[in-house]
């Protein structure tokens, strides 16, 4: 179990980069960037050794590590990763450097705003590999404080306002999800994500919490209920879910568009990341018994972010509420896997499907969003921080290169076949039409309106007469396009041949929806 | 040995009084001694495998009475030795620049320091109330001379304050001496003496809020964020990390070993309490709350660390109330945390800022844009706040934690009212951070000749977040101390079935 300590390593890259990058770089700007860049190439290599020794045929843990760490009460460093992290480290581990790519000319203080960028990265990492309530939250929490400064400190007009409603929206979320897993320990003396899921499938995860809360007699459900709320609340403010959805689109809007790429691509993960590897292990009762109410809270934050963006007018904040569509879907995924379906093999398959299509579509939307975001910036430095809607037109005269490479993640984005972002989307539809027929059915208005927002940005943007003021635009440089390629290969290998990932992850996701056959 | 920890620092009192002894010397003779009891309670720390009470010494004092002088420590008194001892450090450091009657300055303040370290060895209770009222006296004059804002109104608030804490504390014991029938106060045998139900239920309240007053206990705080913003920076420094803890640790040790059953039921509800336990659970649940609420309105910079002192050591009476064994280490745990962490607060906004710009009004500081002009202060302020409200990694989080964990099987809802406590107390600490430091108000930005932050600053600076960062990644090195010596014999009568 306690093998070559591969992931602890993989944790300890960015933080050293990051202490690196703030001690060292004050000196000297290049100096400061060129070591985060390359302590985040460093972390990618590391991630992609992982992968390369990753057993995907068992849908184990594996890599685990082990350590007493605070017996007295339960607290034990545990770390190990199956499918469903190593996506999401790969993930992350792709994002940070384009994101550090993508703010190359930051202007005040590099040093602090690549060191956050790697401290932020670290915690990532750790969030998506610990597997003890304390150690997981360790990290849970680190990657909070880099990002609202980040916004903060380098973020638009608004940044005072947006940074706050960011941090304290997260905050509060937090601290349910402490408070619950504290009453968790109370009654089952564990912190441990592993045992608790097994706890909660042999059925004495909801005895446990009454015998030791029965406070004002309440029932023992009730309790549990309660509980779930907490861990729920937390999760669904970082996703996020409509309607605790209102934080995302200023965050998103008045950070820097790195910093953005980083929230979008990888932050929001951290919640989905959470339904998925908490809640639905040890809180699939309660789920089901608020089933309905879940999915039509999905079905909500598809369709109504969905008309949000639609009705914006700033690039960015339409790709905001377009990030919070296309999270829903996966929040329509796990919800659905949920149900209770008994010993239906063909449901069960269903349910696999469903969450295949999930992480893939984590993995898929952090790709495009980021991308996308990226692409605003570069626009944003040809317009001179011009992004609205209606101030561009034609560019595709002026600058062919960048909006045909742009419009091909905008087609990502929108799910097209052949591209990353539709084999997610598809194989969730896929299975939750047998799970939840009537709220995919309503959910397909997001896709359809989703579809109509793309292509608005394709014609106000793209086409049309040209703006004249943007006659001379220079297109993307020879540097830019190099940089460009790696995220967009991506996006076409995986939607040619989405086995690569769907490899790794199948056989955690069949495990995962036998443990929630109960 | 542990006893050297009092002797040395009244040696460094006598050494300060004599004639000749210049202010460097003064500062340097005040940090050697502050590090020599650090070294002495860092021996008897190492020394120590498990928690429970071991004898430093024992003589008999006044005989007649059955007073020794009897010393002693557990796991708890070392934790508690060991905050002080670390605060003491930093707090020198931190007042390097005192110019003015230096070393009247540095006699009073190792003076305090003694005072503590008695109050956390002594057992005999008699003579823990002398080293009580020793470290009254010398708070009075470090805050009436050398404070700021109405300096003589605080000193004089603080002193009655204590006075009349140490007061009911002393009819308190007192009524216990005579009921033992006036053999003895030494906390080893006293415990065991079967107090009448009757007279606990009257005497624990008593002693507990004669204690509680000085762990800042609402509604009888008020002495604390008055006294706090008065105290020059070493003095905040001491009585938010240390000093309120003395009350806190008199609660646990003396209030709560001697009259356990103090917190039995009543046996009747008068408005939903049917205990003494329920009522000051309720009253540290309510300083958890107001304190943060007060926080965050405050104009004065440090009017609102003041007033987070109090939101904090509601945690530790509300740990002190679950009567769990989690419960009681996290609250031994807040106060180390507490006391770090504050004195790492005071000592930014008292020292780094306000000497510096001589303003605490957050909107005068909020045109001074300062993170620019001292990243320093600015990054520290960023830890220590963090690092108080919670953060996983730093001594809070584990201390919090425990409590909450604590809190939920005594108190459920308590446990929720906590939580959003805390989330008031992002909000504060929050809204003090970008006022202070990341200021949007157009401005003067500060003259730019802000001295720069001096190396004794940096110094303290790093011990303390050292400190607490060491025990909020391995928190087993004080939990090794504290869990012992809370199953050992003295506390027993506090175990029932839910500990």
């Amino acid at each position: 179990m306690n093998a070559f300590p591969f992931i602890s390593l993989l944790t300890a890259v960015p933080l050293i980069g990051a202490l690196g990058t703030l001690s060292f770089g004050a000196r000297n700007k290049n100096f400061a960037r060129n070591l985060a860049f390359s302590s985040s190439i460093v972390a990618l290599a590391l991630t992609l050794v992982l992968c390369y020794r990753f057993d995907s045929g068992s849908g184990e843990l594996q890599f685990q590590e082990l350590h007493s760490w605070i017996p007295a009460i339960g607290v034990e460093y545990h770390l190990g990763v199956d499918g469903l992290g190593l996506v999401m480290l790969l993930l992350s581990a792709i994002v940070v450097p384009m994101s550090i790519a993508a703010s190359w000319q930051v202007k005040e203080g590099p040093q602090l705003y690549f060191s956050l960028i790697l401290f932020l990265q670290a915690g990532l990492f750790g969030t998506f590999t610990a597997l003890n309530f304390v150690h997981w939250f360790f990290f849970w929490e680190l990657s909070l404080i880099p990002a609202f400064f980040l916004i903060r400190l380098w973020g638009g007009p608004q940044r005072a306002t947006a940074a706050t409603q960011f941090f304290v929206y997260t905050m509060v979320g937090s601290v349910a999800l402490l408070l619950a897993f504290l009453a968790i320990f109370q009654c089952t003396n564990s912190f441990d994500f592993i045992s608790l899921g097994e706890l909660a499938r042999n059925g004495q995860l909801i005895p446990a919490l009454a015998s030791k809360l029965g406070w004002h007699r309440l029932a023992a459900e009730i309790i549990a209920l309660i509980i779930f709320c907490g861990v729920f609340l937390g999760f669904a403010v970082k996703v996020p879910l409509i309607p605790f959805h209102t934080w995302l689109p200023p965050a998103y809007a008045e950070a820097q568009s790195g910093t953005t790429m980083l929230l979008t691509g990888t932050m929001s993960k951290m919640g989905v990341y959470g339904f998925l590897r908490i809640l639905l292990p040890i809180f699939c009762v309660e789920m089901r018994s608020v089933l309905t109410h879940l999915l039509w809270l999905a079905v909500a934050t598809i369709v109504l972010s969905a008309f949000a963006a639609l009705a914006q007018n700033d690039l960015k904040r339409i790709l905001a509420y377009s990030s919070i569509n296309h999270l829903g879907y996966c929040m329509l995924g796990i919800f659905a896997a949920a149900r209770f379906t008994g010993d239906s093999a063909a449901l069960a398959t269903d349910k696999v499907a469903a969450l295949d299509g999930v992480i893939l579509q984590m993995f898929n939307h952090g790709l495009t969003a980021a991308t996308l975001f990226w692409f605003v910036s570069l626009l944003e430095k040809r317009s001179g921080g011009l992004r609205g809607l209606n101030d561009f037109g034609g560019l595709r005269k002026v600058i062919p290169v960048f909006c045909g490479l742009m419009g091909i993640a905008l087609f990502s984005s929108l799910g097209l076949p052949g591209l990353n972002g539709f084999i997610g989307e598809f194989l969730i539809f896929r299975g939750v039409f047998p799970l939840a027929t009537w709220t995919a059915a309503l959910a397909v208005i997001g896709l359809l309106v989703t579809a109509i927002f793309i292509l608005t940005i394709l014609q106000r943007v793209f086409s049309g007469p040209l703006n004249e003021r943007w006659s001379t635009m220079p297109d993307l440089s020879i540097g830019e396009r190099l940089a460009l390629l790696p995220p967009i290969a991506i996006m076409f290998v995986l939607g040619l041949y989405p086995q690569l990932v769907l490899g790794v992850i199948n056989s955690t996701v069949v495990k995962m929806v036998q443990q929630v056959r109960y | 040995m542990l006893a050297w920890t009092i002797y040395i620092s009244f040696l460094g009192v006598l050494a300060l009084l004599l004639p000749k002894v210049t202010p460097r010397a003064a500062r340097i003779i005040a940090l050697l001694t502050a590090v020599g009891g650090l070294a002495t309670t860092l021996g008897g720390f190492l020394h120590r495998s498990d928690g429970t009470m071991i004898t430093i010494i024992r003589v008999p004092w006044i005989p007649s009475l059955g007073i020794e002088y009897h010393l002693a420590a557990d796991g708890i008194s070392l934790v508690l030795l060991l905050l002080t001892g670390i605060v003491a450090i930093a707090g020198v450091l931190f007042s390097w620049n005192i110019e003015y009657r230096t070393k009247e300055f540095f006699a009073f303040y190792l003076a305090l320091i003694g005072g503590v370290y008695g109050v956390f060895l002594s057992i005999d209770l008699f003579l823990l109330l002398v080293f009580y009222e020793i470290a009254i006296i010398p708070k009075y004059f470090l805050i009436a001379i050398w404070g700021s804002t109405r300096r003589e109104y605080a000193a004089m608030k603080l002193a009655l304050y204590s006075f009349v804490g140490s007061a009911l504390v002393l009819i308190g014991l007192i009524a216990a001496y005579v009921v033992a029938g006036g053999k003895t106060m030494n906390l080893f045998v006293r415990p065991r003496f079967p107090f009448p139900l009757h007279f606990q239920m009257w005497a624990f309240p008593l002693v507990f809020i004669g204690f509680g007053i000085l762990a800042g206990l609402w509604p009888f705080h008020t002495w604390a964020p008055t006294g706090h913003v008065a105290a020059p920076t070493a003095a905040s420094m001491l009585l938010a990390g240390v000093v309120m803890k003395l009350g806190a640790y008199g609660c646990l040790r003396v209030a709560m070993t001697l009259f356990p059953r103090g917190l039995d039921s009543w046996g009747f509800h008068v408005l939903g309490f049917g205990s003494w336990r329920d009522v000051f659970a309720l009253l540290a649940l309510i300083g958890i709350v107001y304190g943060a609420m007060v926080a965050l309105v405050q104009q004065d910079f440090k009017f609102v660390i003041g007033y987070s002192s109090v939101s904090h050591m509601g945690f530790v009476l509300l740990g002190l109330m679950t009567l769990s064994q989690v419960g009681l280490t996290g609250a031994v745990l807040q106060m180390f945390s507490h006391g770090i962490l504050a004195g790492l607060l005071f000592a930014v906004v008292g020292r780094m800022v306000y000497d510096r710009t001589h303003t605490r009004d957050l909107a005068m500081l909020d045109k001074m844009h300062l993170y620019k002009f001292i990243p320093f202060a600015a990054a520290t302020f960023v830890i220590a706040s963090m690092a108080s409200i919670g953060l996983p990694g730093f001594s809070g989080f584990v201390a919090e934690l425990q409590v909450l964990i604590g809190a939920w099987s005594a108190f459920p809802l308590y446990a929720i009212g906590a939580g959003f406590g805390i989330v008031i107390g992002v909000a504060y600490t929050w809204r003090a951070m970008q006022k202070a430091f990341i200021g949007e108000a157009e401005g003067t930005s500060a003259d730019h000749s802000l001295p720069p932050i001096s190396i004794p600053e940096r110094v303290g600076t790093l011990v303390l977040i050292g400190a607490s960062l060491v025990i909020g990644l391995y928190p087993q090195l004080l939990l090794k101390l504290v869990i012992p010596a809370l199953n050992s014999p003295l506390f027993s009568n506090l175990r029932k079935e839910s500990w």
